[in-house]
């Protein structure tokens, strides 16, 4: 019966949204969120562990026999206890479930460099696949605009809560996308009068614009003002990117577009995070000596066929970790079905081929936060960090695990197994 | 071109050499793993022994003699299980109908099936060994489905279930909805693209009326028509409609259809089953499911569901799954079941509705889906439970003999992904050896 109830609740979802808003805890009430086992990524796991959220932040995490919890506080427990997973890249909520013209905003295909794009523009915090994604754990993306042009727009990092982008967001601007390979070609009707056409005039567009991005902050402090350009809001994005204020999230799955990545990098002194990056294990000892942190593939990406995708592995997130460069794991970009991926399940493959279980929980978590750039508010169970938790009647890694809670900012906002 | 066919003649030669027969007679015994027969209770320690490519005997291992004979393989520790059956694929880069029209049938998919496509080794290492290779979705009747084994073989006609008469096993793949309608000639509605096929069916009944009435008189035999020919053949139930619908009117429509026309049809993917789980049960038709990890992609699947396994279960409605890769991957199809068992479908269906269930959707269940005695030897070894995320097939037999072996570097290529692990196979490895040879290799 309790499955003819969750499917009648997938119906319903715009109304369940509003009503866990409503009558979600107020600031002030204190959560205690009991674990059989707490992993807080801050340390190793604790046995019959608590973590007690007051005011949406995270007051103690301990021991229960140990540990003070307020009387009469509202408490969920659980077989184990993580923190709220991040997903270190995905486009849920400007690429919208029914994949119709409407719901699609993550992608302009019209001009090939455009860094200006907020991702907070278009952001809707009502779109279905969130609670999707939340009833599995997850608390918070990394999202925003999509591989599929040379430089599509911005990225930015959002609680999965809020009727409203102000209230989901942690950080309005997190990167700015950038897609090396085959998809940065240019699409639609006349494409092949457009540019780029060739992965070399994409790399030297992306060199020209910031070149020209360059020469415009030069300008810009120009003592005589009358010379000073205008504001540009192209090159004043490009210009975060120059002050490594910005990474650039660079979509790259051959050895060769990866390299292609590594020496802009070098070439601008700009920071990069690469993403997908499927033939990495390629370049494991270039990537490590530059220092730049990998956004691996979905682990159950497809293969293709003949697609620059065809050499994928599920090994590339261990091989990397191995290899001591930063990872994080993410649901990533899907076309078709399904429109979205689920990085729990991401993860647990990757933990099924080669990653151990801690590596694997904390690149949906902790590292994913570090890499996008939130892990003082998100990532690990620690006080003073955002009350956000994911409850799990066993191995969260395994098929037939539910997720059994979801906590964001000391808010319950889903207690049915997923 | 030239590529292609030197091989697949260097293939032939292999097989007149080495051939079925070859296996034949070498007994086999796997001794001491957990059996998982399906439609039985498992064995915690149990012996299969196969012999000339089929199962011998099955049983717990204290009252199963192993033939003297055989080849004795220690499985302790891990899990045995029939070979997986998945009821709707498109590895091979098999082709369906063109943009002529929606109503092809005529069409065979077996005409255009690449065996050398690594997509098929990627399922043996997911441990399939029956496939339904399907055309697409994008007309009302794309063509005639192909039902194969995936033994080593040079050519696709190696791979083929016959019937008695050494006809290729298939069905016919229709669909309705949002992906066959589109521009004329194609349907522009849904109440259009059941009109067109029933247009159609009602031809389909008058060309076998009239054969029917010809009873083999030359002068009033009607021409032979390929389209209807194959019509006729789902109308007399020598073919089963494997039918694409999502939403939850089209599944309606299907059944609708079905019972105008008298044939017999599986309903595939069936997102929305769950809203209409207790008409289907009353129709008596089964469903091949898929199972997503979101809902959504297209209109159809927007309300999607992990828990329609488990309504259909409890609705009674015969039910396997499928991967329709490359939607999903073929060497998770295991998981496909996991998801099922989490979302609420019992442990038992969910292993049912990857091998037997697909293999009577099929109508092969005397011969695969089941560790049965005189079924087809094809056999997945598993280094734990089927349901769990770490758990690898290790070994895949197909009648009786080892097509996939994890520990083989090529193999486990296939099994993990890497640089090459996509590309077509070369013939290269055929003939060196007695258990490394065809074209599969």
């Amino acid at each position: 019966m309790s499955r003819q109830r969750s499917s009648r609740r997938l119906q319903a979802i715009p109304l369940t949204v509003c009503l866990l808003v409503a009558g979600g805890a107020t600031a002030a009430e204190t959560l205690v969120v009991r674990g059989g086992v707490v992993h807080t990524l801050a340390g190793p796991p604790i046995a019959d562990g608590v973590v007690v959220i007051e005011s949406g932040k995270i007051r103690a995490v301990g021991p229960a026999a140990t540990t003070p919890v307020p009387p009469g506080a509202q408490q969920l427990q659980a077989a184990v206890v993580t923190p709220g997973l991040v997903d270190a890249h995905s486009v849920v909520g400007l690429s919208g479930y029914l994949n119709q013209p409407q719901d699609q905003d993550q992608l302009d295909p019209v001009e090939a460099i455009q860094p200006e794009l907020r991702a907070l523009d278009a952001y809707n915090p009502q779109e279905r696949l969130i609670e999707w994604l939340r009833g599995f754990g997850v608390t918070t993306i990394h999202t925003g605009h999509a591989p599929g042009a040379l430089v599509s727009g911005q990225t930015m990092v959002v609680k999965l809560s809020g009727n409203t982008v102000e209230e989901a967001v942690l950080r309005p601007t997190a990167m700015v996308a950038v897609t090396l390979g085959d998809a940065a070609r240019a699409q639609g009707p006349d494409a092949e009068k457009k540019s780029p056409g060739t992965r070399s005039k994409a790399v030297a567009m992306l060199r020209s614009e910031l070149v020209k991005a360059q020469e415009y902050l030069r300008k810009r402090s120009l003592a005589d003002e009358s010379k000073r350009p205008d504001t540009d809001l192209r090159l004043e994005a490009l210009a975060k990117v120059l002050a490594r204020e910005w990474p650039l999230l660079v979509t790259a799955d051959r050895a060769h577009d990866i390299a292609s990545a590594l020496r802009l990098a070098d070439e601008f002194q700009i920071r990069i995070v690469l993403d997908s990056a499927a033939e990495s294990y390629l370049l494991v000892d270039r990537i490590k000596a530059a220092g730049v942190p990998v956004i691996v593939h979905p682990t159950m990406r497809r293969a293709g066929g003949g697609g620059e995708t065809e050499n994928i592995s599920f090994e590339t997130a261990a091989t990397l970790d191995k290899a001591g460069i930063p990872i994080a794991l993410q649901s990533g970009y899907e076309s078709y079905v399904p429109k979205t991926r689920v990085v729990l399940f991401e993860a647990g493959l990757a933990a099924a081929h080669g990653l151990s279980f801690a590596d694997a929980l904390a690149a949906i978590t902790i590292d994913a936060a570090r890499i996008v750039g939130v892990a003082d508010r998100v990532g690990s169970l620690e006080v003073g960090k955002d009350g956000d938790a994911a409850l799990f009647d066993g191995d969260p890694f395994e098929y037939t695990t539910h997720c059994t809670g979801v906590v964001i900012d000391g808010r319950v906002m889903n207690t049915d197994p997923r | 071109m030239k590529r292609t066919r030197i091989p697949a003649l260097a293939a032939l030669s292999c097989l007149v050499l080495v051939g079925p027969a070859g296996a034949a007679e070498t007994a086999t015994a796997f001794i001491g793993g957990r059996v998982i027969p399906i439609g039985r209770p498992e064995l915690p320690a149990g012996t299969v022994v196969v012999r000339g490519g089929t199962i011998a005997a099955v049983g717990p291992v204290e009252a199963t003699p192993v033939p003297a004979d055989a080849e004795r393989i220690d499985v302790t520790g891990m899990v045995l299980m029939p070979g997986l059956v998945d009821t709707h694929s498109h590895v091979g880069g098999g082709q369906g109908g063109d943009g002529s029209g929606p109503v092809q049938p005529d069409v065979r998919i077996l005409d255009s099936i690449n065996v050398r496509d690594a997509g098929f080794r990627k399922c043996l290492a997911g441990g399939l060994t029956t496939l339904n290779i399907m055309p697409g979705s994008g007309h009302l009747a794309s063509g005639q489905t192909v039902y194969v084994k995936l033994r080593r073989a040079g050519t696709i006609d190696d791979l083929l279930y016959r019937d008695a008469a050494g006809r290729p096993l298939g069905g016919l793949k229709m669909a309705n909805g949002t992906n066959s309608q589109k521009d004329p000639p194609f349907p522009g509605t849904r109440g259009k693209s059941a009109a067109l096929v029933r247009q159609k069916f009602v031809k389909a009944l008058a060309y076998r009326d009239k054969l029917a009435k010809a009873a083999g008189d030359p002068e009033k035999i009607p021409d032979r028509d390929l389209e209807l020919e194959a019509l006729v053949d789902v109308l007399e139930k020598r073919k089963i409609v494997h039918h694409h619908c999502h939403r939850a009117d089209d599944i309606i429509t299907v059944l609708r259809l079905r019972e105008e026309f008298g044939f017999d049809a599986v309903l595939h993917h069936v997102s929305e089953a769950w809203k209409v789980a207790h008409e289907i049960a009353k129709s008596g038709v089964g469903c091949s499911v898929i199972v997503l990890d979101s809902p959504g992609g297209k209109i159809e699947a927007a309300d999607f569901s992990l828990v329609t396994g488990a309504m259909l279960e409890q609705a009674g409605v015969p039910t396997a799954l499928h991967t329709d890769d490359p939607v999903t991957d073929s060497r998770l199809f295991l998981r496909t079941a996991a998801l099922a068992v989490r979302a609420g479908m019992s442990r038992e269906k969910a292993l049912e509705s990857l091998t037997l269930a697909g293999a009577r959707m099929l109508g092969l269940q005397d011969r695969v889906g089941s560790l049965e005695v005189g079924k087809d030897a094809d056999v997945v070894v598993l280094s734990g439970d089927p349901l769990s995320v770490q758990t690898k097939v290790l070994r895949t037999y197909v009648e009786g003999r080892l097509v996939f072996d994890r520990d083989d570097p090529q193999d486990r290529l296939f099994a993990v992904g890497g640089f090459g692990a996509s590309r077509d196979q070369k013939a290269e490895s055929c003939c060196n050896g007695p258990t490394k040879v065809g074209m599969m290799r």
